[in-house]
């Protein structure tokens, strides 16, 4: 197995830096096991944080299984409530990367049509959509986020605003990430544009929305991959901060942000478990998640290597 | 007494994931003062290789794995980095190929040339001053007082070069290494320098090593020559004996690749054809596909095409008048009258014919083929194509016939192929965007046949344009223009990005396809010998005006423009080494 990877590693060269690469290896290795076990945070998970009968005011604040107090049925001890601290990581993880994955798909996906069609188009409609992500990037991501969250809390009926706050969180990180995808699309659209194969499509009279999709957008495609890895770990990282200043997600579904909320309340009376395990958490998974975009960075640029 | 330069044995491996690479092989010359030694060779012959070698810069897989290089007797391959500095620029310089890249744009000429100057000897201020003003005049600048105090921008390609040739001299090296020198220079400037190349090369008695792909140039100006190829030395000599009567098979076939001036050839014959891929990959076939298929489907085109066409007006296009202006304003704040890169150019092409553009860089060959196939606007004039007014740029309906009929095949052929879409998913479009076939069975055919047509096996249209050399890319470039079934082809120097040999087997494909299916081709270059062997009639550009326009052979031979007898005295060509 091992052996045909390598050789097909001589024709591909993602894959042969990948396998002289400790560091992406690890970053990769830690990747995955973080996305998994929040994708099977279900049946993996010893207790569900979600069921109210599954827990026990009495084993509330209980420290790490290792230290004398522990109790071996919670490993890395319990929260305020009682909940088992490993479950509720898992089930939170899930939802940090729910969102992360759903606002850094809106904002792709926002940002290269946009940056797409002003970098082909340019002229008015090119000068207009980089005014808007000029006046976009003068604004704090966070605060960007705050507004929408704050309008559609005006927004919203009060009954319904728990259910949609998920899909409130991901245009509010989106729009705050777009303008990144925006540029990066419209920079490298300006350099196939001028190459003689769309000139050819140009001559043939090809229609200028097959043009950019056929032939252009598959040639963008390798900045824009790196933009979505290193901002997939700025969505998660936003997520985070708005659940910790307590306007993400409600405080009755855990994600990262809402755990280390509730753990620095705990942080001076002793029970330091509660806020570091989750904090561990999520720097491991931003690392790792950053390692990997800045290694897909350098393999795909000829020039930084 | 030992050779000022003595290079034995060379050996240069690059260590690489697919295996050790040997880019110079067992390569032995010497240069002896005063002389040129020119080394040419095809793209991966591993001539600039050697004159990385020399310099002690070989980037960093590469090493020298054995070998000696030695300068008057001392051993270059045992010098530390440190010893090495003090050597390079000092006793070797490099004049490099682009003249816009080698000068720093910030720093005036003065100050570069000084700092070199201090940097290896010990001269104050004023002599250092004096010695680069007595250097600019050695090559040829005007006013070099003066001039010393500019930047690099206020001098033309050719001064710049001349100004880097100064910088070269001076330190009074010994040996000097000129990597392509005139390779980005149009051919009038080419000559200017090649000759003060010679001269001073004769006047300080320095050894000159002169790398370059082109022949011309090769037989223009140097002693002696070494032949290389995959990093072996083929044949080396005087250069009138290795160039007028080569005993290697190689050299012949190279000579006999390039276009000459004098004459004109029907075909090339007897050219290298080393495209290992074409061998071996026959046996994958298409059903039913062959270049047999593919001359039948182009004709039956092109029969269709004159029956819908209600003329019968040999004139295929009629130009009357055109220019094209970049960058004009004329709005409410600012009026600029902007840049004429085409003014009042009339031509008309009969079917059937070539027509052979020529011009140097700046004088709108170019443009005059993208007014034509609708990439930019006509500022005035008329075109008229099958006796039908041809619209300009964005008024051509996105449907109107001329688009299928007139294709263009490009200059560069890494960039004029999608690399993240298939061969066959190239070739098809055209296919399928004129209607001409079915998605499916029918275009694979057709596809594959073209593929043969153009030489190139069937199995290519499932891989990659990235898997192809050059002059592969360059066939698959023309196989998609010939899936439209047109009428009438624009080459835009179709081979100035291919080396000599796959150049000739590129002309020699243009050349049957013309006479075979009747195509009316306009051929762009800046070469004239290349001209000479496609075109029937020729245009000649000067800064968007035309100064000549004539039947190809008169042209030749007795071209009458004044600038037209510059050019073609100024070409570099062949004729020296015939002449008794």
């Amino acid at each position: 197995m091992l052996n045909r990877l390598r050789r097909y590693s001589v024709e591909n060269e993602l894959l042969y830096l990948f396998l002289h690469s400790r560091v992406a290896q690890l970053a990769a290795l830690f990747a995955v096991l973080m996305i998994g076990g929040a994708a099977l945070a279900a049946w993996i998970a010893p207790t569900n944080p979600y069921d109210l009968t599954s827990f026990d005011l009495l084993d509330s604040l209980l420290p790490p299984s290792w230290s004398a107090a522990g109790d071996s049925r919670f490993i890395i001890g319990t929260d305020d409530q009682g909940r088992d601290l490993l479950s509720a990581i898992l089930y939170g993880m899930r939802l940090s990367l729910l969102v992360g994955i759903l606002s850094i798909t809106f904002a792709s996906v926002l940002g290269v049509s946009l940056g797409l069609i002003a970098g082909y188009l340019g002229g008015r409609f090119d000068a207009f959509v980089m005014r808007i992500a000029d006046v976009q990037l003068s604004l704090p991501a966070i605060l960007t986020a705050l507004l929408i969250d704050g309008i559609a809390r005006g927004i919203l009926p009060q009954g319904h605003h728990d259910d949609l706050m998920i899909v409130v969180l991901t245009v509010a990180i989106g729009l705050s990430l777009w303008v990144n995808f925006a540029r990066t699309a419209r920079a490298s659209t300006f350099v196939e544009k001028n190459k003689e194969y769309v000139q050819a499509s140009e001559i043939m009279g090809m229609h200028p929305a097959r043009i950019m999709l056929v032939q252009i957008l598959p040639n963008i495609m390798g900045p824009i991959m790196v933009i979505l890895t290193v901002d997939l770990a700025v969505a998660i990282l936003l997520e985070a901060t708005l659940s910790f200043l307590g306007v993400g997600v409600p405080p009755n579904q855990p994600s990262l942000g809402t755990l280390i909320r509730i753990g620095t309340e705990y942080l001076f009376s002793g029970e330091w478990w509660i806020v570091a395990f989750p904090s561990l958490t999520l720097v491991i998974l931003i690392v790792s998640v950053n390692v990997l975009g800045d290694f897909l960075r350098d393999a795909l640029n000829p020039k930084l290597r | 007494m030992s050779s000022l330069l003595e290079v034995k044995n060379l050996t240069v491996s690059i260590p690489s994931r697919f295996g050790e690479f040997k880019a110079v092989d067992s390569v032995n010359f010497h240069v002896e003062p005063g002389e040129i030694h020119g080394l040419v060779g095809e793209s991966g012959a591993g001539k600039s290789t050697i004159g990385a070698a020399i310099m002690g810069l070989l980037e960093h897989p590469a090493i020298i794995e054995k070998g000696s290089i030695s300068l008057s007797g001392e051993e270059l391959t045992s010098l530390d980095e440190e010893q090495y500095h003090q050597l390079r620029g000092n006793r070797i310089s490099m004049i490099f190929q682009d003249p816009q890249t080698s000068l720093n744009p910030l720093l005036t000429i003065a100050e570069q040339l000084i700092e070199t100057i201090q940097q290896h000897r010990k001269l104050d201020d004023r002599a250092a001053r004096s010695l680069a003003i007595q250097l600019l005049k050695e090559t040829g600048i005007e006013f070099a007082e003066q001039r010393l105090d500019e930047y690099p921008h206020q001098f033309s390609g050719g001064m710049r070069q001349r100004v880097v040739i100064a910088m070269a001299l001076c330190t009074d090296p010994q040996l000097i290494i000129a990597d392509e020198p005139t390779t980005a220079l149009d051919v009038s400037i080419q000559k200017q320098i090649l000759s003060l190349i010679r001269t001073l090369a004769k006047q300080h008695q320095v050894g000159v090593i002169l790398i370059t792909h082109d022949i011309g140039v090769i037989a223009e100006i140097t002693d002696n020559v070494t032949v290389l190829r995959n990093g072996r030395i083929i044949e080396t000599g005087t250069t009138p004996q290795v160039l007028g009567k080569p005993n290697k098979e190689y050299t012949k076939a190279l000579m006999a690749a390039v276009p000459r001036l004098d004459n004109r050839v029907e075909r090339f014959l007897n050219i290298v054809n080393d495209d290992k891929t074409i061998e071996g990959e026959s046996s994958w076939q298409v059903e039913g596909a062959s270049a047999d298929f593919a001359a039948n489907w182009l004709l039956r085109g092109n029969k269709e095409q004159r029956k819908a066409s209600t003329t019968d007006n040999p004139r295929i296009l009629d130009i009357q008048d055109l220019s094209v202006t970049f960058g004009e304003k004329n709005g409410w704040f600012i009026k600029r009258p902007g840049l004429k890169a085409l003014n009042n150019v009339s031509l008309q092409i009969q079917r059937g014919e070539v027509l052979g553009v020529v011009g140097e860089s700046g004088s709108g060959k170019s443009t005059l083929a993208k007014a034509i196939v609708g990439l930019v606007p006509t500022s005035s004039g008329s075109m008229q194509f099958n006796d039908a007014f041809l619209p300009d740029a964005s008024k051509r309906q996105r449907t109107h016939p001329a688009r299928q009929e007139i294709q263009m095949v490009f200059q560069d052929p890494y960039s004029s192929l999608n690399n993240r879409r298939t061969v066959e998913a190239i070739l098809t479009e055209p296919l399928t965007f004129y209607g001409l076939a079915k998605k499916g069975g029918e275009s694979r055919r057709i596809v594959a046949s073209i593929l043969n047509l153009v030489e190139m096996p069937q199995r290519a249209m499932l891989k990659y344009p990235h898997q192809f050399s050059g002059g592969q890319r360059q066939r698959i470039a023309v196989a998609r223009a010939l899936m439209a079934q047109p009428s009438f082809l624009i080459c835009d120097e179709p081979t100035s990005a291919l080396d000599v040999s796959i150049q000739a087997q590129i002309l020699n494909l243009l050349k049957d396809l013309q006479s075979h299916f009747g195509l009316t081709i306009m051929f762009i270059s800046h070469n004239l010998a290349v001209v000479r062997q496609m075109a029937d009639q020729v245009l000649v550009l000067r800064r968007g005006v035309e100064v000549e326009k004539a039947v190809s052979e008169t042209f030749f031979n007795s071209p009458s423009a004044e600038y037209s007898q510059q050019l073609l005295r100024e070409t570099p060509s062949l004729e020296l080494l015939t002449a008794p």
